[in-house]
């Protein structure tokens, strides 16, 4: 099993030699988004208005943070349900490429979509919130603040620990 | 007759919802460690030693042990020759917000399921009452995470399905799950009462202490074969695969109707929280 070192903004050639199961180290800019991030995204795309973050070399991940004590960046941070995401999912994926992350297994639609726009869903381990705080060095809010804990923001992450679900 | 003020159940709640989410129980960080000790794969291993290593760090950090800090299910056994001076459910509510707040826990309770506005303060919670006999008040704070309560199901099965039916319905249920639950996870079985009775069975089958023997011996080994059945699923922990798919298996069974066979899973995480007081 190989351990890779992956950097935003990515490129497809970045992620063209990942195999599942392969464990990943990401670092740069990761973007939340859940549920209702997820609702607004796509009434920007249909309404055909730009989003709020640059998606094309994104990583995109299915979170909603504790908020954060004093003197932290972030409260505990971990991966919610993919599988909630998967009707939003396809529509993102063929705006751009860009890697997903998550917890737990995407839908055959999903698969599909990945295969055919080259996108990655990697996983990381659920409940694991408290050590993913500490990969966490800045966070600065992006849009939806009106959402809380499921607004967007840019979690700034260093060697943040995944493993390739689908590719 | 004896008094308890409200404020008391306030200022308890808070205190334990703060240490139900940040301190992980001694029980499944012993059970994580006999996990780790049987698997043989190095991604299990390595999820294994991710998650032990995790708990250690919310402890040191006093941080969730999980970002999704639950929506509070508060369990009261209130004796009956107390007397509570002041509003117990809204005392129940004032500790959810005051500990959800002070606690830098999150907020993820929503005000309706279909408009989703968010409460802010992580209120109602879900309390469920229990007249008991005595003079003291004894209340369990278990903040469940929706990863699993999803993965969560209830099935009037038929009397003839008997016990195999009730098996092949747990191992569905978790194989379902797969990897969404947060898995090791430990699943807690309703079997018997009506609908909504078994459902609160299973709820509260997750409070057993993980390890503990199930007293009667026909449900006992039930357990044990249930969890044998679940970890040769190979969904492992967090779901990429090994041997230690489930904790434990706990079954609390009710008399039911003669036409019936009620039957809940209610699947808790591997954090599987809760935190107990006596006032």
């Amino acid at each position: 099993m190989s351990v890779i070192r992956l950097r935003t903004p990515l490129t497809r050639a970045d992620v063209r030699d990942l195999r599942p199961g392969d464990r990943v180290l990401l670092s740069g800019v990761v973007y939340t988004a859940r549920d209702a991030a997820h609702k607004r995204l796509v009434e920007l795309l249909d309404a055909g208005k730009p989003l709020p973050f640059p998606l094309p070399g994104s990583a995109v991940f299915y979170a909603g943070p504790c908020p954060a004590p004093p003197g932290r960046v972030i409260g505990s941070v971990g991966p919610t349900t993919s599988g909630r995401m998967d009707s939003y999912a396809p529509r993102l994926m063929r705006e751009g490429f860009h890697i997903m992350i998550g917890k737990g297994p995407r839908s055959e639609t999903v698969r599909d979509v990945l295969r055919q726009t080259g996108c990655v869903y990697l996983s990381a381990i659920g409940g694991a919130a408290a050590l993913t705080a500490r990969k966490v060095t800045g966070s600065e809010p992006v849009a939806f603040e009106d959402l809380d804990t499921e607004a967007i923001a840019a979690l700034t992450v260093e060697d943040m620990p995944l493993i390739v679900s689908d590719i | 007759m004896r008094e308890i003020p409200a404020g008391l159940v306030a200022e308890t709640v808070a205190r334990l919802c703060i240490e139900a989410n940040t301190v992980a129980g001694s029980d499944i960080v012993e059970a994580l460690r006999r996990g780790l000790a049987r698997e043989k794969d190095e991604t299990p291993r390595m999820v294994l030693r991710t998650l032990l290593e995790n708990a250690e760090i919310a402890k040191a950090d006093s941080m969730p042990i999980c970002q999704d800090t639950g929506m509070a299910v508060v369990f009261l056994e209130v004796g009956q020759e107390v007397y509570i001076s002041g509003n117990l459910t809204e005392a129940v509510n004032e500790g959810v917000r005051r500990g959800y707040r002070d606690g830098y826990l999150r907020n993820s309770v929503v005000r309706d399921p279909v408009d989703r506005v968010n409460t802010g303060d992580n209120t109602p919670a879900v309390i469920h009452y229990t007249i008991v006999p005595g003079e003291s008040l004894k209340l369990t704070v278990a903040p469940k995470g929706f990863g699993s309560e999803n993965m969560s199901a209830v099935k009037m099965l038929k009397p003839a399905d008997g016990l195999s039916g009730l098996e092949a319905f747990v191992i569905e249920a978790v194989k379902n799950a797969g990897g969404n639950p947060c898995p090791p996870v430990i699943v807690g079985v309703g079997v018997g009462g009506t609908f909504e009775f078994a459902a609160s069975l299973a709820k509260r089958a997750l409070l057993r202490e993980v390890g503990s023997v199930n007293p009667n011996p026909f449900w006992s080994a039930a357990e044990g074969r249930l969890l044998a059945a679940i970890n040769a699923l190979d969904i492992g922990p967090g779901g990429f695969g090994g041997m230690t798919t489930a904790l434990a298996v706990h079954i609390s069974p009710y008399p039911t109707h003669i036409a019936g066979f009620p039957a809940a899973v209610n699947i808790g995480c591997h954090v599987t929280r809760h935190r107990e007081a006596v006032l």
